[in-house]
C-alpha cells in the first residue's frame, strides 16, 4: 500500500484499521474496510473517490461525527473511538473545524453569531467570543456584512462566514466536504484561494471533493475506491500556492 | 498544540450565566421568529390562567360575602327565631282560636338565662309589620322592638345620629332608627334625624340611622355562598325600644291583609343569645335546642349558629376550590399537550440545526436546555398575559355585574408557577427527542 512520506512534522490524526460497518438489510456493507492514514500538521489533503468509495463516511469518522466499527482513531494522541458522546462534542468543537456543502448556517442567527457558535459552546466568554468573531469576519472579508442574515448573502459570501466559524476555535484540523461544490467557479476559485493561505499559515485541511481539478491544487491527494485507500500520493507543492 | 485541553470539563462546562443568558436570548429570538405560532401555541395556557385567576377571583369574593354577612350576625351568638307554623299542623292540635299563639316566648328566655351555662347577654326583640309614614309618603316597614345593645352584639353600625339608650327603653320614649334603605325611602331628599314618622297611630321621632344588613340566617338551606335575594320589604327596618313597641300595639298582633283578618300572638320574634367563649356556642345551642323542644310541641322556631353556618361556608368554598382546581388543572394540562405538540413538530422542522450545533461542539445537554427553555419561555409568558387577563377580567366583572371580586397575591403566583412547570413538564420530552438524534443524520436531514 503506497504510504506518504515520512513527515518530520507532528502527527495530528492516525488512523489504524480503521472499518466502518452499515447493516443493510440482511447483509453487512462495509462503507470503510481497513484505512490506516496519518496526517500531519500542516497537512492539505484532498480525497477523491467516486460516489458510494466510502469518502463522506470517513469524513464523517474524521469529523468525530460517527464512530468506527473496528479500528482506532487517534486524534492528537487521544483515542477517540473510545470517547462517550460529550467528549466527543467537545473535541468536535475545540479540534475539529467543519466546511460543508451547503453551508450549514444557522438561518436565524446573523454573520457574527453564527461565526460565534462554536465558542458559545467552548464556553469562551461574550466579549472575547464577539471580539474574535469580529476579526474573523474581517478575515474572510466580510467585515462590512457583519449583521446580515445568511439569507442576505450569496452562495460564495455564506461559504466565507462558514469557513470563519470553522477557524473560531482555532481547530487543528479543518475539515471541508464539498466546500465549493454549490458555488459557480469565480465564488469557488475564492474559496479555494482561502483554504490555500490558511494552509500557507500552518493549518491542516482535509478537503473531500470529486473535482479532479482540486487533486492538482494540493499537495497530498487520497483516493478512495470501496472503502479502501488506492492511491497516497504527496507531489511537489505548486508555485501558485507558495506565492501568498 | 494543548492535548489536555481537548477534554478539560473544568473549563468549559456548567453553567455560566452568559451561556444562560444567550441561551435565554436564543429562545426569545425563535419564538419571536414565528410569532403568531408562538401565541398560538401559548394561548391553551393563556386561557387556562385566565381563568384559574378569575374564577378564584369570584369565588373568594362570593365567598367572603357571605362570610361577611355570617360574621356580622356574630360568631360566638347564637339566634333564635319564631316561625309560623304552617297551617295543616295547627288545625288538628289547637284549640280552634281567632288568635295564632305561637313562637318564642319569654319563658323560654327565662329558662335559657337561668340553665344554659356560659350564656352572656341576651337580646330579644318583637316585629310589627306595617306602613310606616312620613306626612304623605308611606313604605311598608317592620317596626323592631329590642335593646339598646342590639347594635353592637349583631354588628351593625350607626350612620347617623345615635342609637336609643337604656334608659330611653325605661322611660319608653318613643323614638326610632331606621335603616338606611328605608331612611332612602322615607326621606329621599332631606336627613330623617329629629323628623318624626307614624306607625298605625303612633308618633316617633327619628333619633339615627342604622346600616343595612342582609339576613344571613336565609343562607341557611340554600348553602350557596351569597346566594340571598332580597326580597321587597327586607331591610325595611325602624328600631324603637321593646317597652315601646309593647306599649303602643300590644301583645297581640292583627293583620289586615286585602280583606282577611288575621291576629297572631308571638311574644318573641327573635332572640340573639351570647355565649361567653366561641369554644361553648356549639353546647349551648345543643341545651337551647333541648329546653325549646320540650316548651314546644310544634316547630314553631328555629335556632341559627352563626358558627355553625360559617364552618359550613367555608366547606362550601373548600369544594368550590376543589372542583376549580381540577377544571384548572384540566385546563392547563390541555395547554401543555397543545404546547408539547408544537414543540415536537419544532425539533422536527430545526432537525438540521441541532445537527449544525451538534458538530460544531454542543453536547445532548446543550440541546435539550436549549428547546427546554424555548418551552418554559413559551408556557412562562403565556402564563404572564394568562396572569394579566386574569386579573383585568374580575375588574371587569366587578364594574358591570357589581360582583365582588377578590384577587390573593397567591393566584397568579401560583397560576404562573403551575405554566411554568408546564413548560419544564411538557418541554422535556421534545428537548430529549432533539438531543437523542445523531449528528450524522441530523446533518442530512432536508
Amino acid at each position: 500500500m503506497p504510504d506518504a512520506d515520512h513527515s518530520p512534522k507532528p502527527t495530528i490524526i492516525e488512523l489504524r484499521d480503521v472499518e466502518k460497518h452499515y447493516q443493510m438489510g440482511d447483509h453487512l456493507l462495509k462503507a470503510l474496510n481497513g484505512i490506516n492514514l496519518k496526517i500531519y500538521a500542516g497537512d492539505y489533503i484532498s480525497i477523491l473517490g467516486p460516489s458510494g468509495g466510502g469518502k463522506s463516511t470517513l469524513l464523517n469518522v474524521l469529523g468525530c461525527l460517527d464512530q468506527p466499527t473496528v479500528g482506532t482513531y487517534l486524534l492528537e494522541g487521544h483515542d477517540v473511538s473510545v470517547m462517550n458522546d460529550d467528549d466527543l462534542s467537545r473535541v468536535r468543537g475545540k479540534r475539529l473545524g467543519f466546511i460543508f456543502q451547503s453551508y450549514n448556517l444557522i438561518q436565524s442567527l446573523d454573520v457574527l453569531e453564527n461565526i460565534e457558535v462554536p465558542m458559545f459552546y467552548r464556553g469562551v466568554s461574550e466579549k472575547d467570543s464577539r471580539e474574535v468573531a469580529a476579526h474573523l469576519a474581517e478575515r474572510v472579508g466580510l467585515g462590512h456584512r457583519m449583521h446580515h442574515k445568511p439569507t442576505e448573502l450569496s452562495g460564495g459570501q455564506q461559504q466565507r462566514v462558514a469557513i470563519a466559524r470553522a477557524l473560531a476555535n482555532d481547530p487543528a484540523v479543518i475539515l471541508a466536504d464539498e466546500a465549493t461544490g454549490n458555488l459557480d467557479s469565480k465564488s469557488g476559485g475564492d474559496i479555494l484561494q482561502i483554504f490555500d493561505e490558511l494552509n500557507a499559515e500552518g493549518k491542516t485541511l482535509i478537503m473531500i471533493t470529486h473535482d479532479e481539478g482540486m487533486a492538482d491544487r494540493t499537495p497530498r491527494v487520497i483516493r478512495l475506491k470501496d472503502g479502501q485507500i488506492v492511491v497516497d500520493e504527496r507531489k511537489e507543492l505548486k508555485p501558485t500556492v507558495a506565492t501568498t | 498544540m494543548r492535548p489536555e485541553e481537548i477534554i478539560d470539563p473544568r473549563r468549559l462546562r456548567g453553567l455560566s450565566p452568559w451561556r444562560l443568558k444567550r441561551s435565554i436570548f436564543l429562545g426569545f429570538k425563535s419564538i419571536w421568529m414565528r410569532k403568531l405560532r408562538s401565541l398560538l401555541t401559548a394561548l391553551g395556557i393563556v386561557f387556562g390562567v385566565c381563568s384559574v385567576i378569575s374564577m378564584l377571583a369570584i369565588g373568594e369574593g362570593a365567598s367572603y360575602e357571605a362570610q361577611q354577612q355570617i360574621k356580622d350576625l356574630g360568631s360566638q351568638n347564637i339566634i333564635l327565631q319564631s316561625v309560623k307554623p304552617s297551617n295543616t299542623s295547627t288545625a288538628g292540635e289547637q284549640t280552634r282560636s281567632l288568635v295564632l299563639e305561637y313562637g318564642l316566648t319569654y319563658r323560654d328566655l327565662g329558662q335559657i338565662q337561668q340553665t344554659v351555662p356560659g350564656v352572656n347577654v341576651v337580646v330579644p326583640n318583637r316585629r310589627v309589620k306595617d306602613f310606616v309614614w312620613f306626612r304623605s309618603n308611606s313604605v311598608d316597614a317592620t317596626a323592631v322592638g329590642t335593646v339598646s345593645w342590639y347594635p353592637k352584639m349583631r354588628n351593625r353600625d350607626i350612620v347617623a345620629g345615635r342609637f336609643f339608650s337604656e334608659i330611653e327603653g325605661i322611660r319608653t320614649d318613643p323614638v326610632c332608627i331606621l335603616t338606611e334603605k328605608l331612611a332612602k325611602q322615607l326621606f329621599p331628599l332631606h336627613s330623617p334625624v329629629g323628623k318624626t314618622v307614624r306607625m298605625r297611630t303612633s308618633y316617633f321621632r327619628v333619633i339615627g340611622i342604622i346600616e343595612d344588613q342582609v339576613d344571613a340566617t336565609q343562607i341557611e338551606e340554600g348553602g350557596g355562598a351569597g346566594a340571598i335575594e332580597a326580597s321587597s320589604g327586607e331591610g325595611m327596618e325602624m328600631f324603637v325600644p321593646i317597652s315601646v313597641l309593647k306599649d303602643h300595639f300590644g301583645e297581640v298582633l292583627f293583620k289586615y291583609r286585602s280583606g282577611s283578618f288575621e291576629a297572631e300572638k308571638v311574644d318573641l320574634h327573635e332572640v340573639t343569645v351570647q355565649v361567653e367563649s366561641p369554644d361553648d356556642v356549639v353546647a349551648a345551642a345543643k341545651a337551647i335546642q333541648t329546653i325549646l323542644e320540650k316548651n314546644h310541641n310544634k316547630q314553631d322556631y328555629k335556632v341559627t349558629v352563626p358558627l355553625e353556618l360559617l364552618q359550613r361556608a367555608e366547606r362550601t368554598k373548600q369544594i368550590f376550590n376543589i372542583v376549580l382546581g381540577s377544571i384548572a388543572a384540566i385546563s392547563l394540562i390541555v395547554g401543555g399537550i397543545g404546547i408539547m405538540n408544537i414543540m415536537l413538530a419544532t425539533v422536527t422542522e430545526r432537525t438540521r440545526e441541532i445537527g449544525i450545533r451538534r458538530a460544531l461542539g454542543a453536547r445532548k445537554n446543550d440541546i435539550v436546555l436549549q428547546f427546554l427553555i424555548e418551552t418554559i419561555l413559551l408556557s412562562g409568558i403565556g402564563g404572564l398575559i394568562g396572569v394579566g387577563l386574569g386579573i383585568a377580567v374580575p375588574q371587569v366583572i366587578s364594574h358591570f355585574a357589581e360582583m365582588k371580586t377578590i384577587i390573593h397575591i397567591w393566584a397568579p403566583t401560583i397560576a404562573f408557577s403551575i405554566s411554568v412547570l408546564i413548560g419544564v413538564v411538557f418541554g422535556i420530552y421534545p428537548a430529549l427527542r432533539a438531543a437523542a438524534m445523531s449528528p450524522v443524520e441530523a446533518l442530512r436531514h432536508e
